[in-house]
């Protein structure tokens, strides 16, 4: 066990938990957008940035990279994490003036407007978090899609921008998306995700006739399971 | 030369071998084959001068060697002689016959060929009477002029590999780590880590398989001190990994070099064939039942992949993206294995260390940093070229005794060091030394051994956003402060140049500077700003010149400037009338005085090159 302090409180820690999973587990509250528990910490977006010292100098890490160590003082809110978090939100806000998650996670720390002219501001919806394209490999093991170009360019996106052929249409990259960038539709017995340019058609179910999820994925699930071919007739609401 | 070395004592009696060939009256010509000559034709002139000692029959009477790179590129192609230590520059190949018959066979020097001291203006015979090197302590580069980079033979004749077989027989891999931690050698990538704890780290991480890595994917511009050396001695290079590799216990290295790189590609591709078909490589090297291989990657030229981590995912076939070192690369590196990376130019100081030891090392530079450093000194400055200077030595030292003052005649305005993620230092910090820590204070750093210098025709407003604008397209994109925050300096910056910029633009600048030095996921974003802190820092009068008076005092941001026609002095020679690429000036006839139009002016200085009698101005 390892024992350490955030804000001043001791915990004790498993020797190779992150801080981010020991504050969350006790409650205290570190914002982030490219972070979830499913999936392998990343480090890009920067908002779990926190301020750790041991003895000597302290530094500026991000919370849900840095595994806890002996000793460690950890403080999620010092004068230097808020003005590094605040900046790195005006930062975001610049490039999604109009995203609503954006826009609540800025004015949640007091930003508003970020300090940049206003012709320069963008109305993007995608902060390249890269939580699409790896859920889509860790979780969905298809890797459909992946983060394309680099710097300022860099955004997720399928194979040649052409129609995404690996994708089995789960929606993992829509529902995990943490702003709202990746659109997807059910119109009838099809789905549209418009980012990778595929369409899918849902298998109806046996019982209640509902359109429930793309045959693909279905398929994907059977064959990787080894399940009976009629496994997925009927939906799980009429099972 | 294809019989394998089994031994120590086969390599030795190998070199007496090589030593005693070589033993002769012979003269001896070096020509500079380094990458920097062949825009030069260096290639024309070995030619000419392997057909012309045919023609004479003095093929066999005639020592001849294509080697790397001397260091005066400025003055290339160098063609050294000897005996007479005899330096002759920018050699052309229609100069080889007189070459041959007057000094070769005569023993005459040819005057047109000699060096011209640019602050004395007096010819200068002997390359050791030339002030460029003066100065300089070429402890690694220095047998660039002596071999043939793709010669073993040549490598081994001068001492090459004994330091591999001390290493092997005669000292243990913890008395190596400790003899390069007793040397003070610091990592010469640029943030001066000492690689003796690197290695102890490395060599203590557990696990079985370990890699050792050169890092030769030099980014800088205008920087090229690694390719130098790689292209010039590859084999030093090799035999500092090989000795690493044995002291940290890995049994597979890599060298990452750029694809852009082809001389040191194949330069470095033939010594490992070469050290491999000799035994030095390999199974069982020199019978020591040491294994080791090594293979070469070629990087795709990305700025980042200099970074160790994006080095490694690269290396890995992944896209080079750095990922957070909270877990050091010598306990997870290369496939999660421990892995010790170190830049070209630190692994061939390690034969040297061995070879002469800590104690003698230790002897050259600083308390902080020992040994020499290459730089690769370009810019506003008369002599161009790879310097390599003890540490410690002043910047003055480097830009005005080795690298012979700025260029006609103008007046010295910033040094950049560390390339684009170091610092311009100012005229008064000139007397700074070079050391690590010393830069490190004054906002620069050491870097990769990039060393640009600019003189009083440069705006610092906009050598700030070249740099910007330069990391701005290399950052990788994968985090937001160094994505975006760079983009947002580089924006900022644009509106200063273009006179669209108001007072809180620099305090703006400050505040991303630190959010990106304190939050961004590797160096690159983490040193983007350097460029822009210290030019506010030793510059500042620039930045309000530009704000508050829309006025750019180097003349050199375009929409703050106008070209005008100063009607006393022009005769109406219609020189500028013909060099408008906008036809913005109209010719009124002979002895009147030519009339600009501002509003077609695109600002391109085409006239102001073009006048000779000074009658375009500028301000």
């Amino acid at each position: 066990m390892i024992t350490f302090k955030i804000d001043g409180r001791e915990f004790k820690a498993e020797k190779g938990q992150t801080i981010l999973q020991v504050a969350r587990e006790n409650g205290i509250d570190i914002p982030t957008l490219c972070h979830h528990e499913a999936i392998e910490p990343y480090g890009a977006c920067r908002l779990c940035i926190v301020e750790i010292s041991r003895g000597g100098r302290s530094r500026i890490v991000t919370s849900c990279l840095y595994p806890v160590e002996e000793g460690l003082e950890v403080k999620t809110g010092s004068p230097r994490v808020i003005s590094n978090r605040k900046m790195i939100l005006e930062l975001l806000l610049a490039r999604c003036s109009k995203n609503s998650v954006i826009r609540e996670l800025a004015s949640h720390m007091g930003v508003e407007q970020p300090s940049f002219k206003s012709e320069y501001l963008e109305d993007n919806d995608c902060i390249v978090c890269g939580l699409c394209v790896r859920a889509c490999e860790q979780v969905v093991g298809v890797s459909a899609i992946s983060l394309v170009n680099r710097g300022i360019t860099k955004e997720p996106a399928s194979p040649f921008l052409e129609s995404a052929l690996a994708c089995i249409g789960c929606g993992s990259c829509y529902y995990i998306c943490p702003t709202g960038a990746i659109k997807m539709e059910d119109r009838g017995d099809i789905r549209i995700i418009h980012n990778w340019k595929v369409e899918f058609k849902l298998k109806k179910c046996r019982v209640c006739g509902d359109y429930w999820a793309p045959e693909k994925q279905l398929e994907y699930i059977r064959t990787k399971w080894g399940l009976p071919e009629d496994f997925f007739d009927i939906c799980p609401t009429c099972k | 030369m294809s019989n394998k070395l089994c031994s120590k004592q086969d390599l030795e009696a190998l070199r007496k071998e090589l030593v005693n060939k070589q033993q002769s009256n012979k003269p001896r010509i070096a020509i500079c084959n380094g990458t920097a000559c062949h825009p030069y034709g260096c290639v024309k002139v070995i030619e000419a001068f392997e057909s012309e000692l045919v023609k004479r029959g003095l093929k066999d009477k005639v020592s001849l060697k294509a080697t790397g790179c001397h260091g005066l590129c400025e003055r290339g192609p160098i063609v050294l002689i000897e005996p007479g230590d005899i330096f002759y520059q920018q050699v052309k190949s229609e100069d080889v016959p007189e070459i041959l018959d007057e000094t070769i066979i005569k023993g005459n020097v040819i005057d047109r060929l000699l060096y011209t001291d640019p602050i004395a203006g007096k010819k200068i015979v002997q390359q050791s009477a030339v002030p460029f090197y003066q100065k300089q302590e070429r402890l690694i580069l220095g047998n660039n002029i002596e071999i043939t980079p793709t010669a073993i033979e040549d490598y081994i004749s001068t001492g090459g590999y004994s330091a591999l077989a001390k290493a092997l027989f005669e000292i243990t891999p913890e008395q190596i780590i400790e003899e390069i931690k007793r040397s003070g050698l610091r990592g010469r990538g640029g943030a001066g880590f000492p690689t003796g704890a690197k290695w102890d780290s490395c060599r203590k991480a557990p696990g079985d398989i370990k890699y050792v890595i050169v890092n030769a994917d030099e980014g800088d511009p205008g920087a090229y001190a690694n390719e130098g050396l790689l292209s010039g001695n590859p084999h030093s290079v090799l035999e500092g990994l090989i000795i690493g590799a044995y002291a940290i216990g890995a049994r597979q290295g890599y060298i990452y070099v750029r694809n852009e790189y082809p001389l040191a590609l194949a330069n470095m591709t033939a010594a490992l064939n070469q050290a491999q078909e000799l035994g030095l490589l390999g199974g069982n090297i020199l019978g020591s039942g040491f294994n080791f291989n090594v293979r070469i990657t070629r990087g795709g030229g990305a700025f980042v992949c200099g970074e160790s981590t994006a080095l490694m995912a690269s290396l890995e076939g992944r896209v080079g993206e750095p990922r957070a070192k909270y877990v050091h690369t010598v306990e997870k590196g290369l496939w999660d294995r421990p892995s010790n990376l170190n830049n070209v130019e630190t692994w061939s100081n390690v034969p040297v260390i061995i070879n002469k030891g800590a104690d003698w090392y230790r002897t050259l530079g600083t308390d902080g940093s020992k040994g020499t450093k290459i730089f690769s000194l370009v810019g506003k400055i008369n002599n161009t070229g790879l310097v390599e200077v003890p540490m410690g030595i002043t910047l003055r030292e480097i830009i005005y005794d080795i690298g012979g003052g700025i260029r006609d005649g103008k007046k010295f305005k910033a040094v950049q060091t560390g390339g684009p993620s170091g610092g311009c230092l100012p005229e008064s910090l000139l007397d700074l030394p070079v050391d690590f820590d010393e830069l490190t204070k004054a906002g620069s750093m050491m870097g990769s051994g990039g060393m640009i210098v600019m003189d009083e025709t440069t705006c610092m407003v906009d050598i700030a956003k070249y740099f910007l604008t330069f990391l701005e397209e290399e950052s990788c994109g994968k985090c937001v402060p160094c994505r975006e925050g760079i983009k947002r300096m580089r924006q900022i910056l644009d509106d200063i140049t273009e006179g669209k910029g108001n007072e809180e633009d620099i305090g703006l600048l400050e505040r991303l500077s630190a959010t990106l030095i304190d939050s961004s996921l590797c160096a690159l974003g983490a040193t983007a700003p350097n460029p822009v802190i210290t030019t506010i820092r030793y510059f500042k009068d620039e930045y309000e010149a530009h704000i508050k008076e829309r006025r750019c005092p180097a003349g050199v941001c375009k929409a703050l400037i106008h070209y005008y026609i100063i009607e006393e002095k022009c005769p109406g020679c219609g020189l500028c009338v013909k060099a408008c690429p906008e036809v913005a000036i109209t010719f009124m006839g002979k002895k009147k005085p030519v009339v600009l139009d501002e509003s077609k002016c695109i600002k391109c200085g085409a006239c102001y090159d073009v006048c000779k009698l000074e009658a375009i101005g500028k301000e």
